[in-house]
């Protein structure tokens, strides 16, 4: 029901615009160093252990390019990004909406006749939309280049090694995947931490407790959609 | 003016309003007074429509706002200001767009009128080049007088301030007091303050209502407040010795 008042026209466009562009700065430009740096571990890591796992089998080494590459598009960047995203946006999603309910903010605005769920919640869920998918993009670029550094840099194969592995195989579905993936998991994390910090009531404990929520809840369905995602596209 | 017609509220088990029918005059401030406890803040929400009634009728004018889609009553509220206990200031932004919110979000008007619009309403609240400022950088007269000005932003017909006197200093307090006052007449507004200040209600009280225990124990005006025989309206009001004292001198005064 929220979600469907959130979902009305606004009362004044340029107002939700900039709004959309201060939440598009908040969640996009102020995530790009963390999602950087969990992204070039996860592919320098999963590099390393693939490359312990092919010691002394049969499987040919520039295959850790290729397991780098699809791991991260398929899975980690995405899975990984969103999970980290819903910590750090989502709590923070939920801690201004919840914030601004106790300060009486959001009742001011009813009484000057603004629609709050839309005004408060649409924008951020726009913002998400648009944002996190570029950030995933990015993490699985990255998390490619840790790979390369890892690997190569370590010394664990050779340059062309790696970018013959990250030329095999190569399936345009993966990316869909990964973009279908990271549109869900944006729309799932901030809508729950926007429901979350909405209905908050009480005082800092409560405020406390809906931002853990938001973090929490917003993990599962990433996960549980995460699978069923999984499910329905590798049919 | 507004009318509150046999207002109920329940939460659970509990009757906070017990059967509320009382007239908020246009042009006059309208105290609701009464004990922590009382259900003042709870009438407050009913009549701004941020609770819904258990039983009975809110009355704007000759409209009925109990029976109002939620399309209506926005077009209602934009003719509504309200100014809250804690101010309610939106922390990222500065004096000068707090007033001007409203006026951006519901109003076609150029950048210039705008700031025209809002220099006017702090000049009124006496706030003149505090523009830039952000509220934590304001103290809590000054938060209040910038509430007042945000809700007088889009001339509104009704005033609702849920104690503007909390958390002040008795001079401050007459200022914010003399404020509401003068714009409700200037505007010819109906006011509704709810408030446990002593010093309101005798200073700009035009008509009074007190609530006990969700009950309407008493209505009047500040010049018959001294003269009546209520108890509870005498023990609420001249609670503390010393404002016993005061009030059997000026009875003898004016004997």
């Amino acid at each position: 029901m929220l979600l469907r008042t959130a979902i009305s026209r606004p009362e004044k466009f340029s107002m939700y615009w900039k709004e959309t562009m201060r939440q598009m700065d908040d969640i996009g430009v102020g995530s790009i160093i963390i999602v950087s740096i969990i992204a070039i571990f996860i592919g320098a890591v999963t590099a390393v252990q693939f490359a312990y796992q092919l010691d002394g089998t049969l499987v040919p080494r520039w295959y850790i390019g290729y397991i780098v590459r699809d791991s991260t598009i398929i899975e980690l960047a995405p899975t990984i990004s969103c999970l980290v995203l819903a910590g750090k946006v989502g709590s923070n999603i939920a801690a201004e909406i919840g914030g601004m309910r106790q300060k009486e903010h959001i009742d001011a605005m009813e009484i000057m006749g603004v629609n709050t769920a839309s005004y408060l919640i649409l924008p951020k869920v726009i913002a998400g939309l648009v944002m996190i998918p570029i950030l995933v993009c990015m993490a699985a670029f990255i998390s490619i280049l840790g790979g390369y550094l890892s690997s190569v840099v370590g010394g664990l194969i050779t340059h062309e090694e790696y970018l013959r592995g990250l030329r095999s195989f190569f399936s345009d579905h993966n990316v869909v995947m990964m973009v279908i993936k990271s549109l869900v998991f944006a729309f799932i994390l901030t809508t729950v931490s926007a429901y979350q910090g909405y209905y908050v009531k009480g005082g800092s404990i409560e405020l406390g407790q809906a931002s853990t929520q938001a973090v929490v809840y917003s993990d599962i369905l990433i996960l549980l959609a995460d699978y069923v995602i999984a499910l329905l596209l590798t049919q | 003016m507004i009318r509150a017609v046999d207002i109920r509220k329940s939460f659970g088990e509990t009757e906070v309003l017990k059967g509320i029918s009382m007239t908020f005059e246009k042009g006059k401030t309208n105290l609701i007074i009464g004990r922590s406890g009382a259900g003042k803040t709870v009438l407050l929400k009913l009549l701004v429509g941020l609770m819904e009634p258990t039983q009975g009728e809110i009355w704007y004018g000759n409209d009925n706002f109990s029976e109002m889609e939620k399309k209506q009553r926005r077009a209602i509220r934009m003719e509504v200001g309200m100014l809250f206990q804690g101010s309610a200031l939106f922390d990222s932004m500065t004096v000068e767009e707090n007033v001007r919110f409203p006026l951006d979000m519901f109003t076609n008007m150029t950048r210039k009128e705008k700031q025209k619009q809002v220099d006017y309403c702090l000049e009124r609240v006496e706030l003149v080049g505090a523009n830039k400022k952000f509220p934590s950088e304001t103290s809590g007269g000054m938060q209040k007088r910038v509430g007042i000005a945000r809700s007088i932003v889009l001339n509104p017909k009704y005033l609702f301030c849920d104690e503007p006197n909390s958390g002040l200093d008795p001079k401050t307090a007459l200022l914010i007091d003399e404020l509401i006052k003068r714009i409700t007449y200037e505007n010819e507004m109906t006011t509704i303050i709810n408030t446990h200040d002593m010093n309101s209600v005798m200073e700009i009280g035009d008509n009074i209502a007190l609530l006990y225990l969700g009950e309407l124990a008493w209505q009047g005006n500040k010049s018959e407040v001294l003269d009546s025989d209520n108890e509870l309206l005498q023990d609420f009001i001249f609670a503390s010795p010393f404002l016993q004292r005061l009030r059997d001198a000026a009875l003898q005064n004016t004997k």
